[in-house]
């Protein structure tokens, strides 16, 4: 079966010099597609979980009675907002990671101890975290300020305001915006490339400088594989703003 | 200086309160003792609600003092929690929690604020939601019920930290007529069991059935008080008349 599988492949390249799916019968590419794969999708996951904490941490941070601590969170969605994320990750892994310490796990070699794949997860979690700031600051401000004013007469402190009344109203609010910066980060895993964060596109075109013939197939790949990861985060987090929504509230 | 309960439980001297250059409190004194309750009337802007949300700090105040069993209110080293767990407070807008049941509602500050006993809480929380007659909608959620209900519900939260004095902050001046009914018996059951209310309110009728004393407020300042029937039959004050013969 799988034989047949992969001569079929074998003998299509062979018809169609354009489109070589050479994954499909040589393991040393699969491999890579499904490591470069499997990349991409802890990098989104971990990135996403990241940037969702930044944001909550950060927007409540910018309700702190402290202009200084206003005013550093401020500083923080100015610069990573108004930036290139591309630019972001090449001053975080070139610049600071020579300041970053090593360790020697043979005493020969020097390892950095954040990894390039660590300051790719710094990198996009602090970028998407700073919309995530300020997406997450539009719902807080869609709280009404008589309902914290009610939770404080009851002898809540702000920041058990926050939790319990401001955050999970605020949320409600923001889930459609969220769900548009999450799905950008998404994507914007693939400029992890530039630090040579071994993710899917990253594979798909050091397969291609191998083997040319096979850049169609790797572009349909790629396509093939955003589409379904986006497709499958927006489904989760459509899910759970069904599940949030309150009876009676906001119809 | 430790209160006793022969002392006023609530003790408002030349209260002075401005927003910017609004001058709304304009040197505000009573003394509500335990037991108590008063109303607060007067036209819109006197200062009656700024007045009753000085009482539990949230908003504070220019000049004078406010005390609550003894312990003065605007004092930097206030201690908020104590406070506020010794006064309860309804607003006009009911301000529940939306994303909570009215159960849930009525919990949530005793478990999460005095951290008690869950289960406990619950049994508190029923008895309070059936006490201002809410009964079988423990599980409604804010949105699916009446402006009344919620109100109740209001109510009970507040209730649910076992509060000594209770502030209602014209809370019927959102609801239609009838609801507005279920709302003030629920308020009048509270004071028949003695609890120290301060209400601000509109409703005349009302505020002469309940009240032990009236005050009425003009332009940051108390015009005229006295228990009801003096007040109501045989007001002295010229602006007080007018204000009267208008609304009665």
């Amino acid at each position: 079966m799988l034989e047949a599988f992969q001569e079929f492949f074998r003998q299509f390249a062979a018809d169609h010099p354009t489109w070589n799916f050479i994954f499909f019968y040589e393991e040393r590419q699969w491999n890579k597609v499904i490591s470069g794969l499997w990349m991409t999708i802890k990098l989104s996951v971990v990135c996403v979980i990241f940037s969702v904490i930044i944001g909550i941490v950060g927007a409540a941070m910018q309700g702190a009675r402290s202009a200084i601590v206003r005013g550093i969170v401020q500083g923080y969605i100015q610069f990573f907002r108004n930036t290139p994320p591309f630019v972001q990750l090449l001053f975080f892994y070139f610049a600071l990671g020579r300041f970053t310490p090593t360790y020697s796990p043979d005493g020969w070699l020097e390892v950095p101890i954040i990894s390039n794949v660590g300051w790719a997860i710094i990198s996009l979690s602090f970028f998407a975290g700073a919309f995530n700031v300020e997406i997450f600051r539009a719902g807080v401000e869609a709280v009404p300020k008589s309902t914290q004013e009610a939770s404080e007469a009851l002898g809540f402190t702000r920041l058990q305001t926050f939790a319990y009344i401001v955050l999970p109203l605020a949320l409600r609010v923001s889930i459609p915006s969220l769900n548009n910066n999450l799905v950008n980060l998404v994507k914007t895993t693939t400029q992890a490339f530039v630090i040579a964060v071994p993710e899917l596109l990253y594979q798909s075109i050091t397969i291609w400088n191998d083997f040319p013939s096979a850049q169609n197939p790797m572009m349909l790949v790629l396509f093939i594989s955003y589409l379904a990861l986006v497709g499958i985060l927006v489904l989760g987090m459509n899910k759970w703003e069904r599940s949030m929504r309150i009876p009676g509230y906001g119809a | 200086m430790t209160w006793t309960p022969d002392q006023p439980i609530v003790s408002i001297h030349n209260v002075k309160k401005a927003f910017g250059s609004l001058e709304v409190l304009k040197g505000v004194s009573m003394d509500i003792m335990k037991g108590e309750v008063i109303c607060i009337i007067g036209p819109s802007g006197s200062g009656k609600s700024t007045l009753i949300r000085c009482i539990n700090a949230l908003n504070d105040i220019q000049g004078g003092s406010i005390t609550v069993e003894g312990q003065e209110v605007h004092d930097d080293n206030l201690d908020r929690l104590e406070l506020r767990k010794k006064v309860g407070m309804v607003f006009q807008q009911y301000n529940l929690f939306p994303h909570k049941t009215a159960l849930e509602n009525v919990m949530m500050a005793p478990v999460k604020v005095l951290k008690q006993n869950k289960a406990e809480v619950e049994t508190r929380a029923r008895e309070l939601l059936r006490k201002v007659r809410l009964e079988g909608k423990e599980n409604s959620y804010p949105g699916e019920l009446s402006g009344g209900q919620q109100q109740r519900v209001a109510i009970a939260r507040s209730l649910a930290m076992s509060p000594d004095v209770m502030l209602f902050d014209e809370v019927t001046a959102a609801l239609d007529p009838e609801t507005v009914k279920e709302v003030l018996v629920t308020i009048k059951d509270l004071a028949a069991e003695g609890m120290t209310c301060i209400l601000v309110t509109h409703e005349m009728g009302f505020a002469r059935e309940v009240a032990d004393h009236i005050y009425f407020t003009d332009k940051g300042v108390i015009v005229e008080h006295g228990p009801p029937e003096t007040f109501f039959d045989n007001a002295q004050d010229p602006r007080t008349k007018e204000f009267l013969s208008q609304i009665l």
